[in-house]
């Protein structure tokens, strides 16, 4: 071997590019016509989210676009009074329902991604914690995410937000509204993750390279980070991805009962919640695409984990 | 006529990258009453021979060629419903793991009936008698009372005559053993082999007997043939495979086992296949700081220790059960020597070890380093003394962690410990790399990149980092084929040579005890029984247990000692 170190390296950096596509994920993602749709469906959705501003027709927050009389216009129809067309119709307000879609699509996906990001610090943390030092500590943290478990994830989430609601000055309640979502949701959904990471820990804490990393003299701290922390990961990563449609369905059910996401800042839940009282006088449309919009994302983003889980677990192949 | 003969037999994994030929044109003959020893390192195909003449081949597995005949009649193009009634018919196997080969949910002679009748269509009650006949004959006390106890009820030894008398139900022609005393101990192993001998004779039961221990295919096989990556190898009778090896790998597989009866100086590596990666131990002895300390003075002093586990949790103390794994052990380890420990599994030796190492706190006595008592703190043993030692683990699959690449993980104690950093850092690891043999761009690779020989060399470059003083191994080579376990007993050799260190050996190898130690303290149960020096305590044993653990030992007389060098 004549090579310098540095040109095996950036020889190897080249080639891990090469090596992901090669791998088995990469190899079974792409043999998956399931995966490959939902992965589709999923950045479709999350780049119309992204770029909204750029893709809406309408900006449904400045009433100075609003015309009133645009009102109740069917899809694709043009409007008696003004003559404009809307391509998914508009609401009672007059409104254009794909720009208020779009931005609606934001709101979810933000509170929905916020929501499994805060419960998967606050899970894994917890799980590590539990797993690796053990004792009465462990009893505790386990013993309270029983209980949680005892009680529909829903539910806790009203509670918390209930409580957070109460609290909360009436001036700050809109503004800090997103964020309760966000904590409340993400409260409700720890418990899944502290207990994979717990599990994994225990098995990985009895691995010998703990015992050499102890053996240094190396604190708890130092070792559940940098040594169990990453050997833990894999199966974090598929509940994650399981979890965001489930934050992202919670997140609709919450505004679809008035209690999550404010009229100002109007999510999918609450343009369902919105549609769902026109549905029966015959304006069909404002219910029925922001409900398809969220059944589309909420099923692309459970298959896409559902894939995920069986080609990370080696022995279901 | 032949009872079974596998002829020209290629069996393919074919895969997405490429296929993969585990058995390429093997040839093998069983006669009735012989038992054939099937012997090779991992990945020889040895197993995928047993599994392509049960039709148990797993997928994507197939036979891409040659012919399996039972009695002169193919067997290897039969449909899966015919193979069906031939196995466990005809021919049945033996696996190596008896606690995962029993139903814990049925008793023992629900199993047996159950197979019986399967095959042999006898009504309840003969069934039954000949379950229990079955159980006495695999000797089994107490044949009737036993017959109703389940699985866990029995010992490993115990489960695994269960096992062979699941295999005997059907007055099978030919038994298959894969690896059958490899999950047990040394003096269950005994018994087992001279059952599946005692079988074969009485029987005329042809044995095939896959092993990768030449002790076991020196003790107990009539013909032997030698695997090498798929192929055969060499064949013959036993005595004259190993007596007078021809072929090259053969030579240097025989020449790697340790021998119980003499000491090597070193093992001899008759290179075959370009598996042996030179070793440069001299080099790093210029870089070693001197020790000057007297060789013989006690370094290591162990008195009374204990450890008890908890076998019965409670919350309070009074009402908690322990399970006392190490009793009182009382023992010095000297300067520049290297002290083993043998015991079987269970006995305590791996707990010591970590009572030492600073992994387990002591419930009793002391362990005293220099003359200081490195156990009496409360938060562990101190960071000078952590520095002083190091550590080789057993498995080398879990002894690495798998998310770091190479350089860090042999890094990571010299840098914990502050005794380098940056470039000076840098350049130790690539040159421990560098003299284990696998050279510096090693670092940059992960783990999973790495056979288990090497990964237990990233082990050893990983323990050397910090210069320690003081190396505890334990069991470093028992997850190790036997070649690879030569050249890593001869690395820890050389280390203790040039570099003066000290250590403690694990083993419940004895002939390899016997290779690497100055002293040996033997278990039993978290007793130590006895303390001696090597060669006189395998020369005139006094404790009992040990007399006995080494009646146990394989004798491997007939087996060539071309290139050994006696020390």
């Amino acid at each position: 071997m004549t090579d310098s170190p540095n040109t095996v390296q950036a020889e190897r950096a080249r080639s891990r590019i090469a090596m992901a596509w090669d791998s088995d994920v990469a190899h079974s993602f792409r043999r998956s016509p399931v995966a490959l749709i939902s992965a589709a469906v999923t950045l479709l959705l999350i780049l119309s989210a992204v770029f909204a501003p750029l893709i809406a027709p309408h900006d449904p927050f400045n009433p100075a676009t609003l015309n009133l009389m645009n009102g109740f216009t069917p899809p694709g129809q043009a409007n008696m009074f003004t003559g404009e067309t809307f391509l998914l119709g508009t609401d009672d307000q007059g409104r254009d329902v794909f720009s208020t879609i779009l931005y609606g699509l934001r709101i979810s996906l933000f509170v929905g991604f916020a929501a499994v990001a805060f419960a998967l610090i606050l899970g894994v943390t917890l799980g590590l914690i539990a797993g690796y030092v053990g004792g009465w500590i462990d009893t505790v943290i386990m013993r309270i995410a029983d209980v949680q478990l005892t009680f529909p994830a829903i539910l806790v989430a009203m509670l918390i937000f209930g409580i957070a609601k109460g609290i909360t000055p009436p001036e700050y309640r809109n503004e800090v509204a997103i964020w309760v979502l966000i904590i409340a949701i993400g409260l409700s959904d720890w418990v899944q993750f502290a207990r994979v990471v717990r599990g994994a820990t225990l098995v990985e804490k009895s691995k010998e390279y703990v015992q050499a990393a102890r053996l240094i003299g190396r604190s708890p701290f130092a070792i559940m980070m940098r040594h169990i922390l990453p050997n833990v990961l894999s199966p974090v990563l598929v509940i994650a991805t399981i979890s965001l449609a489930l934050a992202i369905i919670a997140e609709a059910t919450l505004s679809f009962l008035g209690v999550g996401a404010p009229p100002t800042e109007p999510s999918l839940g609450t343009l369902i919640r919105i549609g769902q009282g026109f549905l029966f006088s015959g304006e069909w449309w404002i219910l029925f695409f922001p409900a398809g919009v969220l059944l589309a994302l909420a099923l692309a983003v459970n298959l896409l984990g559902d894939w995920l889980r069986d080609a990370l677990n080696p022995r279901l192949r | 006529m032949a009872l079974l003969e596998i002829e020209n037999l290629t069996v393919e994994f074919p895969t997405r990258r490429q296929t993969f030929v585990a058995v390429k044109d093997a040839h093998l003959t069983v006669e009735p009453g012989q038992i054939h020893g099937l012997v090779g390192e991992s990945g020889a195909g040895k197993s995928t021979i047993g599994a392509a003449v049960m039709g148990l081949l797993e997928r994507p597995g197939r036979i891409s060629g040659g012919i399996i005949r039972f009695r002169g009649e193919e067997i290897s193009g039969l449909d899966a419903e015919a193979m069906q009634a031939l196995r466990g018919k005809k021919i049945s196997m033996i696996f190596q793991d008896p606690l995962t080969s029993l139903n814990p949910l049925f008793t023992v002679k629900q199993q047996l009936v159950e197979t019986i009748q399967a095959h042999l269509g006898l009504s309840d009650a003969d069934a039954e008698k000949r379950a229990v006949d079955l159980i006495d004959r695999v000797g089994i006390p107490n044949p009737a009372q036993r017959a109703n106890q389940y699985p866990h009820q029995f010992s490993g030894g115990m489960r695994q005559r269960v096992v062979i008398a699941l295999a005997l139900c059907s007055e099978p022609d030919v038994i298959i053993a894969d690896e059958p005393t490899t999950a047990l101990d040394v003096s269950i192993q005994a018994q087992i082999l001279d059952l599946i001998k005692e079988l074969a004779r009485e029987r005329q039961v042809g044995v095939i007997l896959i092993t990768h221990d030449m002790g076991v295919i020196a003790d107990t096989t009539d013909v032997v043939t030698v695997m090498y990556q798929g192929e055969v190898v060499e064949s013959g009778p036993t005595a004259q495979v190993l007596g007078r090896p021809q072929h090259p790998y053969t030579k240097s597989l025989i020449a790697a086992v340790p021998r119980p009866t003499v000491k090597l100086h070193r093992f001899p590596l008759i290179a075959y296949g370009g598996r042996i990666t030179g070793f440069a131990i001299e080099d790093l002895a210029r870089s070693w700081p001197t020790d000057t300390s007297e060789r013989g003075r006690a370094l290591i002093e162990a008195d009374g220790i204990t450890k008890r586990f908890v076998s019965k949790a409670a919350i309070l103390p009074s009402r908690r059960e322990y399970f006392t794994a190490v009793d009182q052990a009382k023992f010095e380890i000297r300067q520049g020597e290297v002290f083993g420990l043998v015991g079987e599994s269970g006995s305590g030796k791996s707990t010591i070890a970590r009572m030492i190492a600073g992994l387990y706190p002591v419930d009793g006595g002391t362990v005293r380093y220099r003359g200081q008592d490195v156990t009496a703190g409360p938060m562990g043993v101190p960071d000078w003394y952590r520095r002083e030692i190091q550590m080789i683990f057993q498995d080398p699959y879990s002894s690495l962690n798998p998310r770091m690449r190479v350089d860090a993980i042999v890094a990571e104690p010299a840098k914990h410990h502050g005794i380098l950093a940056g470039d000076a850092l840098k350049a130790r690891v690539g040159e421990l790399l560098d003299r284990v043999g696998l050279g510096a761009e090693a670092g940059l690779k992960y783990p999973h990149e790495f056979s288990g020989g090497q990964r237990q060399r990233i082990s050893i470059a990983r323990a050397l980092a910090t210069q320690p003083k003081f190396l505890i191994c334990d069991e470093p080579t028992s997850a190790l084929d036997v070649s690879i376990q030569a050249q890593i007993l001869n690395i820890l050799k050389d280390l203790q040579e040039h570099l003066n260190l000290t250590m403690l050996f694990i083993s419940h190898d004895l002939p390899v005890v016997r290779q690497m130690c100055d002293r040996v303290g033997v278990m039993k149960d978290g007793v130590l029984v006895e303390v001696a020096e090597t060669e006189a305590l395998f020369a005139d044993p006094q404790h009992a247990y040990t007399q006995h653990l080494l009646s146990l030992m394989p004798r491997l007389d007939g087996l060539s000692d071309e290139g050994l060098a006696v020390a």
